[in-house]
C-alpha cells in the first residue's frame, strides 16, 4: 500500500522537477540570446580563472541587475531557479513524509534540507 | 574567436556531450568537463561548475520519466543524500585547495573507473530481510524477469552510506554527478537490484549537485556566458539521447563511446602530470 503512496508523491514530484527544468532553462536561453545580440562580438577569455564579478553572483545584486535587463544577470537568474529545483524535491518530500507520518524519513529528508540550505546560504 | 562562435561551438559541443553521456549512461559531464578543459582551453573551475548546472539539469529533467518505470526508492535515496550532501561540500572545499593539475588526474581516474563500471555484468541477488533494512523501511519491490512481483531488501547500509559520501566528495570536486560510484554503493555494496539503483541514483544526482553547485555560484565559479549554453546543449543532447536509447539498440554504440571516453581519461590524466590544463 505504502508502494502506491510513494508512487504518486513521486509523480506529482517529477512534474514539479520538470516545470523548474523548463523554466530555468527558458529563463536562461532569454538571458543568452540578449547577451548574444549585444555582445556577441566580443572577445571572451576563459582560459585564465579570475572568480567572476560579485554583480554576478550575490542575490541581492543580481535580482534588479536583471530587471533592468542585463542579460548576464538574467543568465544567472536561469541558474538560480535550477539550483532552486531540487532544493524543492526536497521540501516537497518533507511534507509528503510527514502526512505519510512517517517521522523517522521526516527527520531524515529535513537533515538533507538543512544540509542543502546551510550550503547555498552559508558554506564557502 | 567571438562570443557568437564560441557560445555556438559550446553548444554543439554540449549537445553531443549531453547525447554521448545519456547513451552511455555516465552523465553528460564526464564528457563535458574534459572536452571544455581540453579542447576548448577553458580553465578547469569554470568548466566544472558549467557542469555542475548541467549535471542539476538532467538530473532534474529526466526524473519524471524514471518515475513513470516506478522503480526508484525514495528511503533510500533520500537517506543516502545525507551522506552524498556532506560529502558534496566537502567536495566543493576541497577544490579551492586542490591544484588544477591534481583535479585533472583525479578526474581522468574516476573516469577510467566509471567505463569499467559501466561494462560489469549486474547480476542481482535477492538479500533477505533483515533488521537494519526493516528499520529504516528500505524494502521494496520492483517487477521481475515473469512480471511478478519481486521483494528486495538492502545490506551493508553504513558501507553503502560511506561509499555514497565519497561519491558526493568526487561530485563536489570534479562537477560530474559520479553516477558510477553511486552504482557501487548501491549495486555492488548493498546490492540493491539494478533497475532499482540506477533509478535511485539519477533520483540522487541533481540533489547531491545542488549542494555543490551554490557553494561554486557564491565563488563565483559558475559563469553566466559559459555555463548557459552547456546548460542547454547538455540538456537537448540528453533528452534526445534518452529517446535514441528507447528506440535503438546502442550495444555498438556504447563500445565505440567507451573508447572515446577511456582516451579522454587518459588524455585528463597526461594533462595534468605534465601541467598542461
Amino acid at each position: 500500500m505504502i508502494e502506491l503512496r510513494d508512487k504518486q508523491v513521486e509523480m506529482f514530484i517529477g512534474q514539479v522537477l520538470r516545470a523548474g527544468v523548463l523554466l530555468s532553462s527558458f529563463v536562461t536561453l532569454i538571458g543568452l540570446v540578449l547577451y548574444l545580440l549585444h555582445h556577441g562580438a566580443s572577445i571572451p577569455n576563459y582560459h585564465a580563472f579570475h572568480s567572476i564579478s560579485p554583480m554576478l553572483r550575490t542575490v541581492h545584486e543580481l535580482i534588479p541587475n536583471a530587471f533592468h535587463g542585463d542579460s548576464l544577470a538574467i543568465i544567472q537568474v536561469g541558474v538560480l531557479l535550477l539550483i532552486a529545483t531540487p532544493v524543492a524535491r526536497v521540501a516537497f518530500l518533507v511534507g509528503a513524509f510527514a502526512l505519510e507520518r512517517d517521522h523517522m524519513y521526516v527527520a531524515v529528508s529535513g537533515l538533507v534540507l538543512v544540509i542543502l540550505l546551510f550550503s547555498i546560504l552559508f558554506a564557502r | 574567436m567571438n562570443a557568437l562562435t564560441f557560445s555556438l561551438y559550446i553548444l554543439g559541443g554540449s549537445l553531443l556531450a549531453g547525447l554521448l553521456g545519456s547513451l552511455t549512461g555516465l552523465g553528460g559531464g564526464v564528457v563535458l568537463v574534459p572536452m571544455l578543459a581540453l579542447l576548448f582551453k577553458v580553465d578547469i573551475h569554470y568548466a566544472i561548475g558549467a557542469s555542475l548546472i548541467s549535471v542539476i539539469a538532467t538530473s532534474s529533467g529526466s526524473a519524471a520519466a524514471y518515475v513513470r518505470e516506478g522503480f526508484s526508492n525514495i528511503r533510500i535515496g533520500m537517506f543516502l543524500e545525507i551522506a552524498t550532501t556532506l560529502g558534496a561540500v566537502g567536495g566543493a572545499w576541497l577544490a579551492t585547495r586542490t591544484p588544477t593539475r591534481g583535479i585533472a588526474i583525479v578526474f581522468g581516474l574516476v573516469l577510467l573507473y566509471s567505463v569499467y563500471v559501466s561494462f560489469q555484468r549486474h547480476d542481482d541477488e535477492i538479500v533477505p530481510r533483515n533488521k537494519w533494512s526493516d528499520h529504516l523501511k528500505m524494502n521494496g519491490t520492483f517487477p521481475g524477469h515473469d512480471g511478478v512481483e519481486q521483494k528486495y531488501s538492502v545490506k551493508h547500509i553504513s558501507g553503502g552510506f560511506g561509499a555514497m559520501a565519497g561519491a558526493g566528495i568526487l561530485s563536489g570536486l570534479l562537477g560530474i554527478g559520479s553516477g558510477a560510484v553511486k552504482v557501487l554503493a548501491m549495486d555492488h555494496i548493498m546490492r540493491i537490484p539494478f533497475k532499482v539503483s540506477t533509478t535511485t541514483s539519477n533520483f540522487m544526482i541533481g540533489v547531491t549537485a545542488a549542494a555543490s553547485a551554490g557553494i561554486y555560484f557564491r565563488r563565483g565559479y559558475i559563469d553566466p556566458a559559459l555555463s548557459a549554453p552547456v546548460m542547454i546543449g547538455v540538456l537537448i543532447g540528453s533528452l534526445f539521447g534518452a529517446k535514441l536509447l528507447v528506440k535503438s539498440k546502442v550495444k555498438p554504440l556504447r563500445m565505440i563511446f567507451a573508447v572515446v571516453i577511456f582516451f579522454l581519461a587518459l588524455e585528463m590524466i597526461y594533462n595534468g602530470w605534465v601541467g598542461n590544463v
